[in-house]
């Protein structure tokens, strides 16, 4: 069987802070803290969970926009976390991104034939003027932009197109992987549900593997195949769709769908509302890092971290509560 | 919505036997907007860019044709004809040597001008050199940034006084003396725009295209570095030109033999209450080219946002 598309193992970055006047051994950011999973092609993994989970920071990482502190990222069988800035280069042209912000994702100095024209130079996918413009012509076809777009500048675009720009700009390179940042978190619904659509649609013809990041719920189960949930840098729950939304069985996961708007007047609901701020990420709890805001901890999840464990085959979690008997455990 | 001043239709539908009145046509707030193509158009969106640039032009070209504009040699010295009033001979009066004041300061326009484009430009490519080093080598920024705060602290006049008494007056050191006091200002202001655009996520956008670290620079950071610092430039220019006539002033600058907007007005100091026309000419000349490329650089503000292009 081949290697997976994507591998991350045990994934770990934490930033440095400076404290102090003259900035000497300071604390640490553990932004992300052991994360592994791993996706297939044509897949749509999401990682969703609150601001400053450390959802980016893995899309980031597995971008090899910034240097690990620990663990690995193996694209396609091949390990990627190491490679040198000038190895990796041939490599980015597998893995792409969609930011989130349309506004400062494109150049505002560059028209779109050239942002577009870019990747296409730096892998060497189109030779001479011509080719380059049929590509460019082709990728505006593709994310549905009228072909005399090439020759306009970003600003001339509304946020919907800007961000098909981006997606274009993504394509251009024929990834196998494109790691959507928040991609659609900034656009209008009925623009967004556009986008949504198109990635869609795009996944489906050219057998992209997508990362989706992002905290909207609704749109995840839209149209994501898996879902991993994080808290404080750490993967609580990863389970294919239906499992997570149908039953899940994490407390996090819980409160974080029982937050989710119903579009329906008057409908019962239950809602989980946790207690309590999200810990500092520089000193996280020990055990269990949700124990702090968790309705159901007990004295393990004081001491002991939980590890990811597989409750049926398609969903796994890490929560103590899962070790007790069924009678004791209020997510089973 | 019904236009202000349109009957009520559901008051008028219950009393029937009311004619009700057909609304009038309200003339449009907004008229359409005609956009005129062309100089025109410019100068009429930018009249005081326009102006600006104006001012600039006519003092280029009477810096650069002096000779053939009705002037004499400025440093003829006639005694005799010394300090008289401006007069269809003498059109800004003479000095108490009895040189042409008109002379002078037309001819005093090109020292004028070469410092402050000289200054303008040499200080431009040296701070943005300096701050792209400092912006994108991080181990030799808290180097680079703290000389360039060194040099901040001392007040830019006092570093050129200095600078100046290690050598001759000559406009060749002069513009040398400005430009090393301007340079930290420019190399902190490129340091700070290069900063936030490494953190633009089209940078990242574009090392996940495959861009290597000079591609990046020349197509992203490069482009967008250019606005804010040519606007700097412009204001870089009008200072060095008041600090070269400050040297001149104080006898620090430009050598007596060379006019310059700086040195009349120095001579001139003696007899400003007797003769007030020796200085005020060049104080004049000096003022107007000032503020013409300040009016300059506010105008290259405006047109050189991209997302104001349409404007220009």
């Amino acid at each position: 069987m081949s290697p997976p598309l994507l591998e991350v193992n045990d994934l770990t970055k934490h930033f440095a802070v400076r404290t102090g006047l003259l900035g000497g051994r300071g604390a640490a950011v553990r932004a992300v803290d052991g994360v592994s999973f791993s996706l297939e092609r044509g897949e749509t993994l999401s990682i969703v969970g609150e601001s400053g989970c450390g959802k980016s920071t893995v899309g980031r990482a597995v971008l090899r926009l910034l240097d690990v502190t620990g663990g690995q990222v193996v694209l396609d069988g091949r390990r990627i976390d190491d490679l040198s800035a000038g190895a990796m280069r041939p490599l980015r042209r597998r893995i792409q991104v969609v930011f989130q912000d349309p506004f400062s994702s494109l150049n505002p100095r560059m028209r779109v034939r050239d942002i577009l024209a870019e990747p296409l130079r730096n892998f060497r996918l189109a030779r001479g003027a011509r080719a380059l413009d049929a590509r460019v012509a082709a990728l505006l076809d593709t994310v549905r932009l009228p072909r005399d777009a090439a020759g306009r500048f970003p600003h001339e675009f509304s946020g919907g197109q800007r961000q098909r720009i981006g997606i274009a700009r993504a394509l251009a390179p024929e990834p196998d992987l494109i790691v959507c940042d928040e991609a659609v978190s900034a656009l209008d619904v009925s623009v967004k549900a556009q986008v949504v659509n198109l990635l869609q649609d795009l996944q489906r013809e050219l057998g992209l593997a997508l990362l989706f990041i992002s905290h909207d719920l609704a749109i995840v189960e839209h149209m994501t195949h898996r879902v991993a949930v994080m808290y404080l840098g750490q993967i609580v729950e990863i389970a294919a769709r239906a499992r997570v939304f149908a039953a899940p069985k994490h407390p996090y996961t819980q409160a974080l769908l029982s937050a989710v708007p119903v579009p329906e007047p008057g409908a019962a609901r239950d809602r989980i509302v946790l207690k309590g701020d999200v810990p500092s990420p520089i000193d996280p709890p020990p055990g269990c890092r949700f124990h702090t805001r968790c309705p159901y901890a007990f004295a393990r999840c004081r001491t002991e971290v939980p590890r990811l464990r597989r409750l049926s085959p398609e969903q796994e979690a890490a929560c103590h509560l899962h070790d007790r008997p069924a009678a004791e455990n209020p997510l089973a | 919505m019904s236009p202000p001043g349109a009957p009520d239709l559901a008051a008028a539908a219950a009393a029937p036997g009311i004619a009700v009145a057909a609304a009038p046509d309200l003339p449009d707030i907004f008229p359409p907007v005609v956009r005129r193509r062309g100089l025109r158009g410019v100068v009429a969106r930018h009249p005081a860019a326009a102006i600006g640039v104006a001012i600039l032009l006519l003092m280029l070209l009477a810096a650069l044709l002096a000779p053939v504009l009705f002037t004499v040699d400025p440093t003829a010295l006639a005694p005799s004809r010394r300090t008289r009033l401006p007069s269809a001979q003498y059109w800004f009066g003479t000095d108490m040597l009895g040189r042409d004041i008109y002379s002078r300061v037309i001819y005093g326009a090109r020292v004028s001008l070469v410092v402050g484009f000289s200054v303008a430009a040499l200080a431009s490519a040296i701070g943005l050199a300096i701050g792209l080093v400092s912006g994108f080598v991080r181990v030799l920024d808290g180097i680079v940034m703290r000389v360039m705060d060194g040099l901040m602290s001392i007040p830019p006049i006092l570093l050129a006084v200095a600078l100046m008494a290690l050598t001759r007056g000559s406009v060749g050191n002069v513009v040398a003396a400005i430009t090393i006091a301007e340079i930290p200002r420019v190399a902190r202001l490129v340091r700070g725009v290069v900063l936030s655009l490494r953190e633009q996520p089209y940078v990242d956008g574009a090392v996940a295209s495959g861009s290597t670290v000079p591609a990046i620079i020349w197509r992203h950071i490069l482009p967008n570095t250019l606005a804010p610092l040519s606007v700097q430039a412009t204001y870089i220019c009008a200072s060095a030109m008041i600090t070269e006539a400050i040297l001149s002033f104080i006898g620090a600058g430009t050598p007596p033999t060379t006019p310059s907007w700086g040195n009349i007005m120095a001579e001139g100091r003696a007899l400003w209450q007797v003769k007030p026309t020796i200085v005020f000419f060049p104080a004049l000349f000096l003022s107007l080219t000032v503020l013409a490329v300040n009016l300059v650089g506010d105008g290259l503000r405006d047109a050189l946002d991209p997302r104001m292009a349409k404007r220009l």
